[in-house]
Order: structure tokens, then C-alpha cells, then sequence
């Protein structure tokens, strides 16, 4: 049973009398242990369909089922809490509170699933040190490079062990040798059996990842899947960035 | 997310923007000292009017006045009142069951008559000389502090002896002697209106708990206070209070003495006929109990109607009105105080709302951070939400630590007033204030914030 199965994801918004299609019958399953990136340009759905999977949002209609559980019309509260625990979120502009040292930071979720301050200190500076900040973890955001703001931010996302993590453009604000060391990480923890899905509008960023789907106009337009026997690779270019940069 | 966590991150926050938190703040300890100190004022005044009406015998007095004026209808037969005599006292007594202690009184005061209170030459400025039985010890609420109250058989001799008050004593003998002990006068003489009485009892100094509190204070330290009189009272403004220290002035001048006494020796204008026909200045009684005052003057008017002939040449004067009065006015300084602290309040809860408002229109991105690792909207709400009630709490603390000194400020502009008494329960209903007001002002702004989607928020710049 796959970790993540959409059936058929519809979602529309109504703006000012007129309907718009975000997402338009998408149906999708991802295993545990994937690392997938969704590409597409800006307005293709892709963001949509990122919230919905990160269940910051409820589709239209289609079902959705993360980990045995049907998200699709779960309550706010469950989604809360799916999202803390079941979830990790980095984002392109890292968002970390810049009233909170970098340590806080990364305690927050684990604040909201009820620990106790010194398991929370424990497990944060373990996280830290996965993405080796635990040397910053008394600094403020505004006092870190990007990248590591960018890493501290994967240690939050990393620190109630969540079962899957999304990173939604997290190079876009990094200059390219740093967004190869964040992706970099983001290979590291594929290897040590997360389930990570990037998303982005940059087929270079997209070409790390073994499974590739693209969405144009809210539907799965393409997609590169090493799984399936007999399918060619249609960004065979974007191996070579990944080797030349990875290895 | 614990309780304990949010009043933190309530903490943290509201440090962050101290200075922004301060000035918020100032609406609340504003509206809370106001409070207190409105109601410390009230209660002072409650204070000393109760205990004043205590002292003058409370509502279980009647006193039966004379009435000259008698009603239009009875004019004409004006030449026969008799106004009130010890036969109506006798006729009380045996048929009127619902009143007990009457007795009459003879009152001759010095400012009024040729009445002259004096020793080795010194006038006593004041004076009510009473003559009377001993039972209107306990109906005018006298404490008897040296000394005895005189006896029948001082009332059937007609023996020159009189019971004192303490402003007696003080202007003919002085308070305290050389040594500074209080001077205890009994078995010394007194010329009232030039013939001799011997002094065999002295009653204890009347005045108000917080009079006498700071005359102890004084005392301990050495010092004397001024005399706080109902003068000062009137003259700042104060009927009510000075009306109820008048009360306290009135007992400490006042002299006892045997009615017989009184009739033999002091009535030197009297024709002399039966003492049984000497018209009194009025009757004292007292009645079993209050609810059935309605009865007990109906009972009263009934013999009184008897023996006067069916002549209404007398009239009743009850505390009834007084009681009445003195509620009226503090409750209606309590809502005007309630008012005045509510506003502050009102005004102190706005500015929360609006500091709040802005606060999260600051932080909607860190509400849309704390959406999507997990936080739900009952944790934002409970966030806002205790901050808003620490600020509260804060500014709650702050004005019952500030209300003392604004309280001590305030009463000693105003002196010869009534002293404000600062109480507990009034701290705590104006803490309990300032708690409900910081509930109520964060409540929308918390709502606001619940319901903000964590997407949008995100996206926000």
C-alpha cells in the first residue's frame, strides 16, 4: 500500500464570478522511501497541489489517503496534528520565527505536540546536528547564511520524524553552490529511507530526483518514473547536472 | 500544546514589545487604581456613617419629640396641649408592650438657655445637660467608661450628681495632665448654672474607628492630632459626613443627671406644681424590633392619642430616614465610582484590542509558520489570548500596586473628610476586572488570528 494515494483530485476556486481549475483530476501514488519532485511552471497547479498533499489545504473532491488515513475531508484539528507529526515542511524563504534562536525554532513543532522542554531540547539539538548546525542553535535567524537558515529549517522539518516532507522551491532563495549542498541533503535523507518530494519550477533542481511528474493546467502532463520498465527518461540531460553536482 | 508553553510564549512576547506593552498597560492600571480607590473612598464614608448611626442608637430608637405646631384641623385648641409628661412615660410603660425602656428626658443645652457648665472659672463652650432616668445609657448607645451611672435612689433624692462626657472633661479639667495621663475627673465638682454636682461617672470617648485609630497612632508617637470636627466637614462640603461626625461632637458633650435633679434644682423658671406635670423635651424608647416598627408607633400614637386628650402635639423621630438616606447616597457614589472605573476599563480593554490587532497583522506570517508545523486554531487562539490577559493580569497588579499611593495622595489633599478605608475585596473585584477585561479585549483579535489561513498567511509579506 503506498504512503500517499490521491483518486481523482479536483480543486477549484472561484474568483470574482469566474472558476478556476487548480487542479483538474489528478491521481497519484507515492511509496515510502520515494523521492520525487513535481515540476511545473508558475500557475500549473503545482503549489496546489503541494498544500493538499501537505494537508495545509482540502481538495474539491477526490480522495486522499497519507498513511491510512483519509485526509480529504478530515477536520481542521486532524489536520493540524497530521501536520505536525506526520509532515515536514521547508519552505523557499526557510520562514523560521526571528524572534526565536535557531534551538527554539526547531523545538516549535514538538511544542505543539505536547513535550515535555527537556525532551524538546534533546531531540532538537539531535536534529540540529543531522544537519550539523548544533553549533548554531543559540544564534537568530538574521544572524545565518541562507543555507543555514535553509538547514535549520530542514531540522525543524526533520525533528517530530515525520513520514514525509515536502520542499517547496528550497534553493530558490540560495545561490547555486549552496542550493547544491541543501539538495545535497535532501539526497542524503532519500538515502537514509525518507519519502521527500520536491517541488519546483526548475527542471535542473527537478533532475536529483529518480521520479519526476510534471503539471501543466492542474493535470499530470508527464512523468519519469525509474519503476516503471520500458519508459525512457525524457530529462536524460538533467542526469548529468545531478551526477556532475552530486558526485 | 500546554498551558505552560503558551503563558510563556505570552511572556516572551508581550517582553519583546515591552515599551508598546507598557503603554497599554497604563489604560488597565489606570482603570484598576481608579477603581479601588473610588471604592476605598466609598467605604470610608459607608464606614463612618454606620457606625454613626450605631452611635446614636441605631434604628431600634424611637424618640417621642414634643410638637407645638399642632395639625391645622386641631389649632384652635392649641392652649390645651400639655405636650409630653411623665404621665405619658407611666402610661408607655403599662400599655404599650411592643416598646420597653421608655424614659423621659428633660435636655437643657448651654448655647440655648442661660444654661452655663463651668469650673474655677472655665466655661464649657458646648453643653446638653440631660435629665433623665438611666435608662437612656442604653438607648443612646452610652458607654460608661470610669465611674458609675447614678442610682433611683440619686433620682428620688434629687442628689447633684452628674455622669459627664469626655468634651466636658476636656474643657474644664484638660485631657492629660502633666505626665501625660489621661485625666479621670470623678468625685470632682462642677458648677452647672452655679450650683455644685459632684462628677461620679465619665463616658468613654465617642469617635469614629479611623479617629481613633490615628489618635492611638498619634499617641504612640508622641504627637497630638487635630481635632477632626463635623465643622471641617460641612464647611469642605460634606453634609453627610459632617452630619454623622456631628453625632460623635454631640455624645462627648453631653450631661447626665437624675431628672428629679434636674426639675428641683435647674428649673428655676418653673412654677412649681407635680413634677408629674413638667413637660419633657421628649421620650426615649426602644422597641423589641425593627420589623415591627409600623406597629410599635401605632401603639405609641394609640396611648399617646389617649392621654393627650386626642391632641397630636407630639411627633416621632425614627433613624428610619436617616438609614435611608445614608444607603441612597453610597449607593449612588458606588455607581458613579462604578462608572467613572468602568470607563477606564472600557478604554484600557480598546486600546488591548487595537495592540493586539496590529500585533497579529505583524505576525501573520509567523501564524501561518505555526499553522503548518502543526499548530491548530484553538493554539493561536489560546495564544493570543493569553497575551492580551497577561498584559491585563500585568496591568491589573500594577494598578492595585499603585492604588495605595494614589489612595494616600488623594486623602490627604482632602483633608477633614472622611478617611478612605482600602479593602480587600475591592482589590480583588477590580483585579477580576481587569482579568475579564483582557479576556474580552483579546477574544476578537484571537479570533482573528484562528481563522487565518495558513496558505495566505504564508504567502504574506
Amino acid at each position: 500500500m503506498p504512503l500517499l494515494e490521491l483518486r481523482d483530485i479536483h480543486k477549484t476556486y472561484h474568483l470574482g464570478g469566474e472558476t478556476i481549475r487548480a487542479l483538474d483530476g489528478v491521481s497519484l501514488d507515492i511509496d515510502s522511501g520515494e523521492f520525487i519532485s513535481i515540476i511545473g511552471p508558475s500557475g500549473s497547479g503545482k503549489s496546489t497541489l503541494m498544500h493538499i498533499l501537505g494537508c495545509l489545504d482540502t481538495p474539491t473532491s477526490g480522495t486522499i489517503n497519507l498513511d491510512g488515513m483519509m485526509i480529504h475531508d478530515a477536520s481542521a484539528r486532524q489536520l493540524a496534528a497530521i501536520r505536525n507529526k506526520k509532515i515536514g515542511f521547508v519552505f523557499q524563504f526557510f520562514n523560521l520565527l526571528p524572534k526565536l534562536t535557531v534551538r527554539q525554532n526547531v523545538e516549535l513543532p514538538m511544542i505543539y505536540s505536547g513535550l515535555s522542554g527537556k525532551e524538546r531540547r534533546e531531540r532538537a539539538m539531535n536534529s540540529l546536528s543531522s544537519v550539523n548546525m548544533e553549533d548554531r542553535s543559540k544564534h537568530r535567524p538574521s544572524q545565518l547564511s541562507g543555507g543555514q537558515q535553509q538547514r535549520a529549517a530542514i531540522a525543524r522539518a526533520l525533528v517530530n520524524d515525520p513520514r514525509i516532507i515536502f520542499a517547496d522551491e528550497p534553493t530558490g532563495n540560495l545561490d547555486s553552490n549552496t542550493g547544491v549542498l541543501i539538495l545535497e541533503m535532501f539526497d542524503k535523507l532519500h538515502q537514509e529511507g525518507r519519502t521527500v518530494m520536491l517541488v519546483t519550477h526548475d527542471p535542473e533542481i527537478a533532475a536529483v530526483t529518480p521520479r519526476r511528474i510534471e503539471i501543466r493546467d492542474g493535470k499530470i502532463a508527464n512523468e519519469i518514473d525509474p519503476k516503471l520498465a520500458g519508459e525512457v527518461p525524457k530529462f536524460d540531460q538533467f542526469k548529468d547536472v545531478k551526477s556532475k553536482k552530486l558526485t | 500544546m500546554n498551558l505552560g508553553s503558551i503563558i510563556e510564549s505570552g511572556f516572551k512576547e508581550i517582553w519583546a514589545h515591552w515599551f508598546r506593552s507598557l503603554l497599554t498597560m497604563f489604560g488597565i492600571i489606570l482603570g484598576v487604581a481608579s477603581l479601588v480607590t473610588m471604592s476605598s473612598f466609598v467605604k470610608g464614608k459607608e464606614n463612618l456613617l454606620k457606625d454613626s448611626l450605631a452611635e446614636s442608637g441605631g434604628l431600634e430608637r424611637i424618640v417621642v419629640d414634643d410638637n407645638d405646631d399642632l395639625p391645622d384641623y386641631q389649632k384652635h385648641l392649641e392652649d390645651e396641649a400639655n405636650g409630653m409628661t411623665l404621665k405619658d412615660v407611666y402610661a408607655l410603660q403599662k400599655n404599650a408592650p411592643l416598646v420597653y425602656n421608655v424614659t423621659p428626658v428633660i435636655e437643657k443645652r448651654s448655647y440655648r438657655g442661660s444654661l452655663r457648665v463651668s469650673r474655677k472659672g472655665k466655661r464649657v463652650r458646648y453643653a446638653s445637660v440631660k435629665g433623665t432616668w438611666p435608662s437612656l445609657l442604653e438607648i443612646e448607645e452610652h458607654e460608661l467608661e470610669h465611674g458609675r451611672v447614678f442610682s433611683d435612689m440619686d433620682d428620688l433624692l434629687a442628689n447633684p450628681v452628674c455622669i459627664i462626657g469626655t468634651q466636658i472633661r476636656n474643657d474644664l479639667f484638660g485631657e492629660y495632665d502633666n505626665q501625660g495621663e489621661e485625666i479621670i475627673p470623678i468625685g470632682e465638682k462642677i458648677m452647672i448654672n452655679y450650683i455644685p454636682f459632684k462628677i461620679i461617672g465619665m463616658f468613654k470617648q465617642y469617635m469614629s474607628e479611623e479617629d481613633r485609630k490615628k489618635k492611638e497612632e498619634a499617641r504612640a508617637a508622641g504627637q497630638t492630632v487635630a481635632r477632626r470636627d463635623f465643622r471641617a466637614a460641612y464647611m469642605s462640603g460634606d453634609r453627610q459626613s459632617g452630619t454623622a461626625m456631628r453625632i460623635y461632637s454631640m455624645k462627648n458633650s453631653t450631661v447626665m443627671i437624675p431628672i428629679n435633679t434636674l426639675v428641683s434644682k435647674l428649673d428655676s423658671d418653673y412654677d412649681r406644681g407635680s413634677n408629674m406635670d413638667r413637660s419633657l423635651s421628649k421620650v426615649a424608647m426602644n422597641i423589641y424590633d425593627v420589623s415591627t416598627l409600623e406597629k410599635s408607633l401605632q401603639q405609641v400614637r394609640n396611648v399617646l392619642m389617649q392621654t393627650h386628650k386626642g391632641l397630636e402635639d407630639f411627633e416621632f423621630e425614627t433613624q428610619e430616614g436617616f438609614a435611608g438616606d445614608i444607603n441612597l447616597s453610597i449607593q449612588n457614589e458606588r455607581i458613579s465610582g462604578m462608572f467613572i472605573a468602568g470607563i477606564c476599563l472600557l478604554v484600557g480593554g480598546i486600546g488591548i484590542i487595537n495592540i493586539m490587532l496590529s500585533s497579529i497583522s505583524e505576525r501573520v506570517r509567523e501564524i501561518g509558520i505555526r499553522k503548518s508545523i502543526g499548530a491548530t486554531n484553538m493554539d493561536v487562539f489560546l495564544q493570543i489570548l493569553t497575551e492580551s490577559i497577561v498584559i491585563a493580569v500585568a496591568g491589573g497588579l500594577a494598578g492595585i500596586m499603585l492604588s495605595p499611593i494614589l489612595v494616600n495622595t488623594l486623602a490627604s489633599f482632602a483633608d477633614g473628610t472622611t478617611p478612605p478605608v482600602m479593602t480587600a475585596f475591592a482589590m480583588a473585584v477590580a483585579f477580576g476586572f481587569s482579568v475579564i477585561t483582557g479576556s474580552l479585549a483579546g477574544l476578537f483579535p484571537a479570533i482573528k488570528a484562528a481563522k487565518l489561513d495558513p496558505i495566505q498567511a504564508l504567502r504574506y509579506d
